[in-house]
């Protein structure tokens, strides 16, 4: 058999995420009147649901403007239905776990079209606005107005709690998704000249998007027989020991490959910067500008092939 | 152990590792391409390497070793189509193979070697 008492143990022992809402709800207040207190709450969800959602409605539309209320009537139904369901069901424990997926992926949405938390919140509080007036209207004299009220409360307030995890997790996954679009932007590799490539490099040269610009490039030198390689860093702000590092390497593996690296585009405080710091690029082919690299490269693929078109 | 052929074509020796290739048959490759440049006076060599998806800490130095015994020979060594993985794996490792010719294709490695341009082939 599960207490209330079983249950708190079994829930602190193994975290639950998922339910984190359930625990919003003291569970020392659990006893057989609490139930019939939800019985009455399930009842009004379940008789005048389409009222509670019309007022519902109206209250959100007021916190976060119609666009959002909107898209509330579409949803609220189904978040309606399942908390009906929820409190049905119930014994002693109150599974919200429907509910609250619902209204995370409600709360994600709408954080996708721009509104602010205050506003999903303030559009899910309203639910208890709207509850509150139709228990009122519902209730029998006799009815202990006080508790109904303030177990509707619990619920609704738990419920707009667990919407900010869904604010969260919207928020993070847009950061994500623009993290990898920033990367694959600011790495191209173009096709400059007949066996030339060039990466033209904007930005702070971390070890990430080193990485994916070595990657790129030795696949653009692989793919186009490239000979000659030229890694424009006019668009690097600064150049310091690490970014030097990742440069060599770059240089290194073109070199790898059977192609010649040129760096371009260091700037005169870079340069000076660089010497202060004691970076040694003296083994690597420098041009102040990429117009400069790519005469020299030219140059180079033209020696080239006169010499193999020789018999 | 599969032992890596060695084909002679004019001054030039042309040796393809394979995909597997072990240390054993590396080891037994320097040898053999130390014989053979010695006997038939080759000028070039060509190490092509594009099938092997993998290139260890210990083969690359071999393939530094076999460069540095053939120019002591009088033969340039070449190493042929490094793919990026095995490129950026061996510039990880610090391994760059320096004062080894490298060349993307055998054309290419060709063409380098009658330019003659730079020390290792690199822009002045």
């Amino acid at each position: 058999m599960t207490t209330p008492a079983h249950a708190m143990i079994a829930r602190r022992i193994v975290p639950d995420t998922e339910h984190d809402v359930r625990s919003q709800v003291p569970e020392q207040d659990r006893s057989n009147s609490d139930l019939g207190v939800r019985a009455s709450i399930a009842d009004v969800l379940s008789h005048r649901g389409e009222q509670l959602l019309d007022g519902w409605v109206a209250r959100g539309a007021v916190v976060a403007g119609a666009s959002s209320a909107d898209d509330l009537r579409r949803d609220g139904g189904a978040v309606v239905d399942a908390l009906g369901r929820a409190l049905n069901g119930a014994d002693q424990s109150l599974d919200l776990g429907p509910v609250s997926g619902l209204l995370s992926d409600f709360s994600a949405r709408r954080t996708r079209s721009g509104d602010r938390p205050s506003q999903t919140a303030g559009l899910i509080l309203a639910l208890r606005e709207a509850l509150l007036t139709e228990l009122d209207s519902t209730l029998d004299e006799g009815a202990d107005r006080m508790a109904v009220a303030r177990e509707a409360g619990r619920l609704v307030d738990g419920l707009a709690l667990g919407s900010f995890d869904g604010f969260l997790a919207g928020r993070e996954e847009v950061i994500s998704q623009q993290g990898e679009q920033l990367l694959e932007l600011s790495t191209p590799v173009v096709r400059v000249w007949d066996r030339v490539v060039a990466a033209p490099l904007v930005g702070t040269l971390d070890s990430a998007r080193a990485q994916v610009v070595m990657e790129s490039l030795l696949q653009a030198i692989a793919d186009d027989g490239a000979l000659v390689a030229i890694l424009d860093i006019t668009g690097v702000p600064t150049v310091d020991t690490l970014v030097a590092q990742h440069l060599l390497k770059t240089v290194a593996a073109t070199r790898l490959m059977g192609a010649d690296c040129i760096v371009s585009g260091i700037a005169p405080q870079t340069a000076q910067t660089m010497v202060q710091l004691g970076i040694d690029l003296s083994e690597v082919t420098t041009r102040s500008s990429l117009a400069d690299a790519l005469v020299l490269a030219i140059a180079r693929v033209q020696a080239h092939t006169e010499r193999a078109a020789r018999p | 152990m599969t032992a890596v052929p060695v084909v002679r074509m004019q001054d030039a020796l042309i040796a393809a590792m394979q995909e597997d290739i072990d240390d054993q048959s590396a080891l037994e490759l320097a040898d053999r391409l130390a014989a053979e440049v010695s006997t038939h006076g080759a000028r070039i060599v060509l190490l092509d390497v594009s099938a092997a998806q993998v290139v260890d800490s210990f083969i690359s130095r071999v393939i530094v070793d076999i460069a540095r015994v053939c120019r002591l020979l009088g033969a340039e060594v070449t190493v042929v189509g490094i793919r990026p993985a095995v490129a950026i794996t061996l510039v990880e490792l610090g391994l760059s193979l320096e004062g080894v010719r490298t060349a993307l294709t055998i054309d290419d490695a060709l063409a380098a070697l009658e330019e003659g341009a730079g020390a290792d082939g690199r822009l002045a």
